[in-house]
């Protein structure tokens, strides 16, 4: 039915743009990162400032997958197996961070655990009351609360759909035979959501170990506080020859991690679509 | 009907019923819902907007008619909807592609339409600088007819497109799954153009998804940071300062205020486009349900 010439020109043009846009940016990584020897790249991934921000990067991906998770499967199940006011409020709130700049999510942390923001006298009263010296923002805390904000809702976008799709009978059936609700969750709801909610942490985790924007804005201490983008942006904005090889060094480890990532992602989308 | 509500935990308590609920655990799961949301995302933005308030208007003024802010502001936007636009273009066909035909390499294609997804943005942000600088692999090319992509407005249209794609082809597929090419043979059958088949069948059912990606796209674009702020050069002289790259340098400068209003001007552009999204998709939703 249709031209023959028109289809494969279509594919030619895709693929033009995805060996332009994408793979050839990503090959051309791996030629910088090995441009000065295997030696130098073997050295430059394993300096204590790497290894530390590699150590922060995995903490901070774990817990943000966590809690995205946890936020996830409660507001999924929440706004679909329940009426009650106030629910497209619930859906709404949580589409914000997507359109909300790195920069400025940052700027929310710093304006409210930071030294001028409004509960930062209490953090202050309360370490001057125990003697603890807790601090948020330019702290590890902030960079976990912030990496939160960015990559929550990820989760619950991927499960609502397949929720609302199921409906409720099933539930309803199985609580008025009296099951209880853990069991009614274990083994009516999980298995529906199963996949999506892999698909969902994977997508959060991907997410959460390349937040940047955010991370730069309440975090300023190489080593301690750094996350390995902040480290690749340290070692490129150095600007001396071997410290930019570093940073495509540093950069290589980052885009294995996001190919593994696309792979269990594509796995576990295999997996949902075959159930 | 109110003695049989089996769920009696505090929440739902306080929230009145609309209907009557069988299935435990509201309470739980919209008490970790509310408790997240508030201390994660509500509490803080909240702070922002909070803060803004307290400035006085003056200083409002002044800072927003600064030439530097008005100057972000129109790259940022500016740069962000020609990106979006190119995204509509190719996100299409890269959609189409994928949805209608087989073609050898068709899933690593389809897999690589995720990473600029999971590709970190500070990555995403050297890579393409490296590249498109006078001596990369693409600039060096580029340069010989004179264009220079690095440290140009250019710059950050390459790297809003890159970080873009996957919004615009991601909205289109399910639509374009759902488009039975029977309808197509239909029209064309009964004698329809090919022109008039794409403007009257086509067309119209692509019309939502194209606008929600490109929302979308635009949306991610005009806060972006970590992707353009290397290949853009950040130069007031060039027209390459974004709006995030000046709320970070003010943030730098522990200038809170001026920081915060011109993120309230930039919250203010962000939710309207997720506006319109819902409208569109709201609209679009009644449309098939009404059929």
């Amino acid at each position: 039915m249709k031209g023959r010439y028109g289809s494969t020109l279509l594919i030619l043009l895709a693929w033009a743009f995805i060996i332009s846009m994408l793979l050839i940016p990503m090959l051309s990584v791996v030629f910088q990162a090995l441009s000065l020897g295997w030696q130098f790249y073997v050295q430059s991934i394993s300096t204590v400032y790497v290894m530390k921000s590699l150590g922060l990067t995995i903490l901070v991906m774990v817990i943000a997958m966590l809690v995205s998770a946890i936020f996830g499967v409660a507001a999924a199940f929440a706004v679909s197996k329940f009426d009650f006011p106030g629910k497209t409020l619930i859906a709404t709130l949580a589409d914000i961070p997507f359109s909300v700049s790195p920069v400025i999510a940052g700027l929310a942390f710093l304006l409210t655990f930071g030294r001028l923001g409004w509960l930062g006298p209490y953090i202050n009263q309360f370490n001057a009351w125990t003697g603890l010296d807790i601090r948020i923002v330019f702290a590890i805390p902030g960079v976990i609360l912030v990496t939160i904000f960015m990559t929550m809702p990820f989760v619950f976008r991927e499960i609502l759909p397949v929720l609302l799709n199921q409906g409720r009978e099933e539930e309803e059936a199985a609580a008025l035979m009296g099951a209880s609700g853990w069991r009614i969750f274990k083994e009516i709801t999980f298995p529906h959501i199963k996949w999506p909610l892999l698909y969902g942490i994977i997508l959060c985790g991907a997410r959460a170990m390349g937040e940047f924007g955010a991370v730069a804005a309440v975090s300023k201490a190489r080593g301690s506080t750094f996350t390995l983008p902040l480290e690749i942006d340290a070692l490129y904005m150095s600007g001396t020859e071997s410290a930019v090889v570093a940073s495509f060094s540093v950069s290589s480890v980052l885009i294995l991690l996001a190919f593994i990532m696309i792979g269990l992602r594509t796995y576990a989308a295999h997996k949902a679509s075959h159930r | 009907m109110k003695s049989m509500e089996p769920n009696t935990s505090w929440l739902s308590r306080i929230i009145r019923p609309t209907s009557t609920r069988i299935i435990p655990g509201m309470g739980l799961s919209l008490g970790i819902t509310i408790a997240l949301l508030s201390i994660c995302i509500i509490i803080p933005l909240g702070s922002v907007f909070s803060h803004g308030l307290s400035l006085p208007w003056d200083t409002w003024k002044v800072l927003l008619t600064k030439a530097n802010v008005i100057q972000a502001f129109k790259t940022s936007l500016g740069t962000a909807a020609i990106a979006a636009a190119i995204n509509v273009v190719f996100g299409f066909i890269l959609a189409w592609v994928l949805v209608r035909y087989t073609f050898p390499g068709k899933a690593l294609l389809n897999s690589m339409i995720e990473l600029p997804f999971a590709l970190p943005t500070a990555v995403a942000g050297i890579t393409l600088s490296k590249l498109y600088t006078d001596t990369g692999w693409f600039g060096s090319i580029l340069s010989q007819w004179g264009i220079h992509v690095a440290y140009s407005q250019i710059g950050i249209v390459v790297a809003l497109v890159f970080v873009g794609i996957p919004f615009v082809v991601r909205s289109l597929e399910p639509v374009l799954e759902t488009l039975d090419p029977i309808y197509e043979e239909a029209a064309f059958m009964m004698g329809a153009s090919k022109f008039r088949l794409y403007r009257q069948v086509i067309f119209p059912e692509l019309l939502p998804p194209l606008l929600t990606g490109f929302s979308l796209a635009f949306a991610r674009g005009i806060g972006e940071y970590g992707s353009i702020i290397y290949i853009s050069g950040n130069s007031f002289k060039n027209h390459t300062q974004a709006v995030s790259y000046v709320i970070m340098q003010k943030l730098n400068y522990a200038d809170y205020s001026s920081a915060t209003a011109i993120a309230i001007v930039l919250l203010g552009i962000s939710f309207s486009i997720l506006l319109v999204v819902n409208l569109i998709q709201n609209h679009h939703a009644k449309r098939i349900k009404g059929r």
